[in-house]
Order: C-alpha cells, then structure tokens, then sequence
C-alpha cells in the first residue's frame, strides 16, 4: 500500500514517527513534492479564502499526492498533549481536505486526543496500524520504534540542527558565528518551510548570523517559563513559544527576534501580540514578518537586510538605540 | 469596587439582573458603537478577532465612567475566546489602567477558585442568593430571547412599516431603566405590543437562517441589524444561536457535566464529526437542520481569522449542494463598509424571492 503523507503542517515535527510507524508496517512512503509556486497556487485555488497559508499550502500538497497513492494520511489531530489544544483547523483538516479537493484517494483521518488520556495515543496508533496488518503485536512493535526515531529527531534539534535540514539528510556542520544571534519563532510548519519563510535561513547564513529556534531548547525549560503566565496556555505550540520567548528574555543568548506568522493565524494573533510585550520589555529588537500568498521575496529582502543592518549597529555601537522607535521603554501608546 | 462587563447583544439584561438584586455596584459600558471598535482596535493585535477588539472598546469606555473591576467569563480552548481575559489584562496593564480583572471559570485549579471569586465579587451573600440571582438573571435573557424571536416572525408580516422596529427600540430603553425584577414587566409590556401589531393575514414570507459565530450573530454592531433589515424586506429570520441556549449547554449542562443531546450534532456527523471548539458544528449543523425544515437560505456571519468557523466554512458549499439551500457568507473585521454589506443582502433576498418564484412556476408547468 502506497501511503501519502503531504509535505506541510506538522510534517515538519511528526515526519520521522509516520515515516517509520508506516514503513515497519510494511507501507511505501511517498512525499509530496518541495513546496512551491505551483502548489501554493493549486491549493489557494481550492481553499476557504481566509483560511492561512499553510493551510492553502497543505491542500495543494494534497493535490499533489492525489493520483500517486493509495492513502494519504491526514490525521484529526485534537491534542497532542495533556490538558493542551491545538489549532483548532488541525481539528477539522481531514473534512477541510475532504470536501474542498475533488476525487481523492482515501484519507486516513484517525483521530489523535491525548487531552484526557494519554493511553488513547496507543489507540490511534492501532486504528492507523489496523489498515496495514492485523498482527497487534506488529502494531505495538512499530510504534514504539516511531516514536524512539521521533525522539531521535527531537534530540537532533536540541543539538542545534534545524528541521529543515533533517528532514532533507542534510546534516550541516553547525556553523557558529562569532557576533549575532537571531531568534526565528512561529510555528513549525512555517519556520521550517523554506518556501514560506523565504530562504529565512540561508539570508541568516550569508549575512552572518546565527539562528535559533524554539525546538533547540528543552521542554522542561520552556514549560517552566511558560508556567509564569498568569492563565495557562492551552495551546502546545503557543505555550512552547512563549516558554521559549521568556526564556530568551531573561538570558542574554540572543540579539534580536523575528517572528514569522502567517496573515489570519488565530494562535499567533495573541501569541506573536505577547512575545513582542515580554521582549519589548527588555528592549530586545522584535520583527513580525506576516506572510500570506502575495508576500513578495523583494520586500521582504530589503526589511531583513534592514533589520540585520539595525542588529549589527546595535552591537557595534553599543549605543543601544531603541529598536521600538523610542528613547525610553515607557509605552507612548498609553491612552 | 465598581464593575463593568463586556457587551453581547442583549447579555447585559441578564447581568444588569443579577447585579442589582446581589446589590453590585457596576457600569454598564455604552451600546457598542464605532467609537468603542475604533478604541479597541487601536490597542489589541491586528490580526485578533473583532469580538476581543469590541470587548477591549467596551471595558476602556466603562473605565472611563469609573469602573475599576471587569468581569468576564473564561475558557480552556480551543478556540481563542478562552485567552481573551490574559490579553485584555496584558493590554490594560502596559497601558497603564489599574483594574482588575474577574474571570468566571472552572479551571484546572477546581471549584474552590471559582467559588472564591464570587465571594470576592459578590460579598456577605450566600451561595443559594447567589444561585437565584443567576436565576433570575437567566430568566431575563430567556424572555428576551423569546421575544426578540417573536419579533422575527412579527416584522414581516407587520402591516404598518416600521411597527415592530419603533416596539423594540422602546423596549431597549426601558429595559435599561427597569431596576431588578422590573425588567419582566418591561418584556411582558413589550410582548403584549408585539401582538397587537396589525399582521397581513396572507403573508407567506422567505424564511432565512442565520448561523456562524456567537459573538457577531448576537451583536447588533456586527451583524449589522440583520434581523430587521432582512424582516423590514419581509423575510422571516431565525436566529441559530442565542445567549440563553449557550448559557443553557455551556454553563449549566457543562458545569453539571449533564449529558448533551443535540439534533445539530446528529445533523453535522456526516461533515464534521467531532466538536472542534467555537461553533463549526453548530454552523454546520443548523444549515442542514434549516434545509431540512424547509428554510429558503441560510446566511453564515463569522469574524476575519475565526478559526473554527473556517473549517465550517469550507464545508458548507457541500452542505449548500447536497440539500440545494444558497449560503451567503459574510465575514466581519473592523473595515466592513455598511453600504457594501447592505447591497449583498439586497441581492441575496432577490436572489432567493426568485429562485421562490421560478420553483413555483416550474410546479404550475409539470403539472403537479
């Protein structure tokens, strides 16, 4: 059984485990193609219009697949962590897919919510392995190797490698800039991309600066940050960002910030609205790139060049000029 | 402590209610207007939903008549609704206001924290006057819903224009006025002049149904006054939500853990099949339950970035093929123009009076 598995959303943190979980059962693995032009416009072309674009990006690798396999796996992801919540959309992905794309294949949609319980993990995993075998013993065997390959993964991104170098083998020698550290946050399937973030890395890169990113620190450190926020986070990958924002705040790692969020994002709406506050308040420079489906590389060139520029005078100088447009950190916004 | 609490529609009959018999004191924040979305705007995230940036304009202006304590209810996701209290308290801390914020949940921390909070808010009352303030207050918003339903079926049919409209108009002040249990008389008063309006007995009038999000099918700001403006055009509107059946499933059944039953869920499976926070299924499910009843369209109002609402969106065309009910979709920010809404709904009710019309001529050919 060909089993296609898109290249978008949560590829860019679950591939490793749905790659192995499928093969040890047997399966072929099939990707879609890199992201690109073409299928951002075929997905914008079927997708609810306000909807953001990773999402239209989603369904264009969706259509991609569609006359390749003979599945492909778009799974209900409810929660994937205790008491926690993701994007709602993820939720309802399988039925956006199902009814915004004619004629496709079948749709693995098995529902993943280990909001209540964390043993109904084992029960997703034996709902999708149930469609490729029925040894239950094969089942258990393979998903304990996906996820000791996903926590692999996770450890190589701990070490300082990016996802988006991983997934494509690339094991870079990491390169270590002597001078700026720049902080990439957003969520994953945008950060990672590296046709939404605009080759984001590789500018990084050429200009000589370092990145990092939210998945090289540890949970139990963001989750003790995130826990200073007076109301928990219900959202995973909010509450890692934040966790991870407050982390930077308090060190002295990183020189500046940017944020990659796409238009209309829900989560990121309030998430990106409290990072700026936490690292305006320690005046650390901030930058929101907001990326839809007419985001032009040119301008978004000249802005990062800019910001980059701003960073390096800021460390030459040492003059600390305001990054906010301000002497002091007095908020002049205040009515 | 005086308090103030955000708009929805008419949900400060129910508070107003229960404050004045718990002996609170409280603001209630002017009736929404473009002032108050253009104050909340212009502190909250650009990229937010509208119904936070409203909330944000209501507690700045009730700040302004000196309230220094915001109520507000919680939540624990997924929808963004249930974040809404720590963005408000963020913003109003860096801009300097000093209140505080009450947030009426049941968190991961129990009951304990809730039970707290109402001592704080409600001072030297018992838990059993409190309940029966709540009541009370409950029953008001139970009674206006009723009757702004009425309302619904009445306009169009009314014979002099305008009858219905100037009755409500009315009620609204009077309610405002009205002190505790005076509101009941103040419905009923209204209710009794709503029946006496004259109604054209042979009027047989499109009936629309109005589905999306909460917030902007029950606010007058961002709906637009779609109920009148649809019923002054005689058509019959149903409104799919209301604030007592949300206060009804969410907070009485949801806090007794009492099992839910719902015709919208059975009616939505086949599309949607689990509850994925705000009001995807119920948009989806009341579109099929309004075809299946006959309804001649179905209009779906929801804010820019609604996450759920988007899911339930890209859905619908289906569900509009499949029973052959039209959809109109109208998404709501803080840039929506009145002229160019008004001139979709123009169209849309054309569209439908038509489409009536042609069903019916094709009948009198077939011969059936």
């Amino acid at each position: 059984m060909k089993i296609g598995i898109p290249r978008g959303l949560l590829y860019y943190l679950y591939f490793p485990l749905w790659d192995t979980f499928f093969k040890e059962l047997g399966a072929d693995v099939v990707i879609s193609a890199k992201s690109n032009k073409a299928i951002l416009t075929n997905g914008a072309k079927i997708c609810a219009s306000d909807a953001c674009i990773p999402l239209k990006l989603f369904h264009g690798h969706v259509l991609d697949l569609a006359n390749k396999v003979d599945a492909i796996f778009v799974p209900r992801l409810k929660s994937v962590a205790h008491g926690e919540y993701i994007c709602p959309k993820f939720c309802g992905l399988p039925d956006m897919v199902r009814y915004s794309a004619p004629s496709l294949p079948r749709i693995i949609d098995t529902e993943v919510n280990i909001r209540k319980k964390s043993g109904k993990l084992k029960q997703s995993f034996e709902e999708v392995g149930k469609l490729l075998t029925s040894d239950k013993k094969k089942i258990v065997h393979a998903a304990e190797k996906a996820l000791f390959q996903n926590a692999i993964f996770r450890g190589q991104m701990l070490n300082g490698y990016l996802a988006s170098d991983l997934l494509q083998n690339r094991m870079m020698k990491k390169q270590v800039f002597q001078g700026i550290t720049v902080a990439v946050l957003g969520h994953v399937y945008n950060v990672y991309d590296n046709f939404i973030n605009m080759n984001l890395f590789k500018k990084m890169y050429d200009c000589g600066i370092n990145a990092v990113t939210p998945e090289m620190i540890s949970d139990t450190v963001t989750d003790r940050y995130a826990a200073e926020m007076p109301k928990k986070i219900f959202w995973t990958f909010s509450r890692k960002l934040i966790g991870a924002a407050k982390y930077w705040a308090d060190s002295d790692e990183i020189d500046g910030v940017i944020y990659i969020m796409s238009f209309g994002c829900g989560i990121d709406s309030f998430t990106a609205d409290l990072c700026e506050r936490i690292f305006k308040k320690k005046g650390i420079p901030f930058y929101i790139i907001v990326i839809d489906e007419h985001s032009g590389e040119g301008g978004f060139e000249t802005r990062f060049e800019a910001f980059a520029d701003m960073l390096k005078r800021r460390k030459r100088n040492e003059s600390d000029f305001s990054a906010y447009g301000e002497h002091s950190p007095i908020d002049q916004n205040a009515l | 402590m005086k308090v103030t609490f955000p708009h929805m529609g008419n949900i400060h009959l129910l508070i107003k209610t229960l404050f004045d018999e718990l002996d609170v004191d409280y603001v209630i924040p002017p009736k929404c207007s473009k002032r108050t979305l253009e104050l909340g705007s212009k502190y909250t995230p650009e990229m937010a939903c509208i119904p936070l940036k409203i909330n944000m304009g209501n507690f700045l202006e009730g700040i302004e008549r000196g309230a220094d304590t915001i109520v507000i209810t919680g939540g624990a996701g997924p929808c963004r609704f249930g974040y809404y209290a720590e963005m408000h308290r963020q913003i109003l801390a860096d801009l300097g206001k000093d209140v505080e914020i009450i947030t009426i949940e049941l968190n991961e921390n129990g009951i304990g924290e809730l039970i707290a909070k109402l001592r704080k808010l409600f001072p030297k009352k018992t838990l059993a006057t409190i309940a029966k303030g709540f009541f009370d207050g409950f029953k008001a918003i139970k009674q206006t819903d009723a009757l702004e339903q009425y309302s619904f079926y009445v306009r169009p049919r009314e014979l002099q224009k305008g009858a219905t409209d100037q009755i409500m108009k009315q009620f609204e002040s009077e309610a405002m006025c009205a002190k505790g249990r005076d509101i009941f008389k103040a419905i009923k008063l209204a209710k009794d002049k709503l029946s006496e309006v004259k109604r054209d007995p042979d009027c047989r009038p499109l009936k629309v149904g109005i589905v999306g999000e909460i917030y902007t099918l029950i606010e007058p700001l961002t709906n637009m006054n779609i109920e009148p403006i649809l019923g002054n055009m005689g058509i019959e509107v149903d409104r799919s939500l209301t604030i007592s059946e949300w206060i009804k499933e969410h907070i009485i059944k949801g806090g007794l853990k009492l099992k839910k039953e719902n015709d919208f869920v059975k009616a939505a499976c086949p599309y949607i099949k689990t509850m994925i926070g705000g009001h995807a299924q119920e948009t989806v499910g009341h579109t099929v339950l309004y075809a299946q009843k006959g309804f001649d369209g179905v209009v779906e109002i929801y804010p820019l970035t609604c996450m759920p609402e988007i899911v339930a969106n890209s859905i619908l065309p289906e569900v509009a093929k499949d029973f052959d009910i039209p959809v109109l979709t109208l998404v709501m920010d803080e840039i929506t123009g009145e002229a160019g809404y008004r001139t979709r709904i123009d169209a849309f009710a054309d569209m439908l009076y038509r489409r009536r019309e042609n069903k019916r001529n094709e009948l009198v050919l077939s011969g059936n």
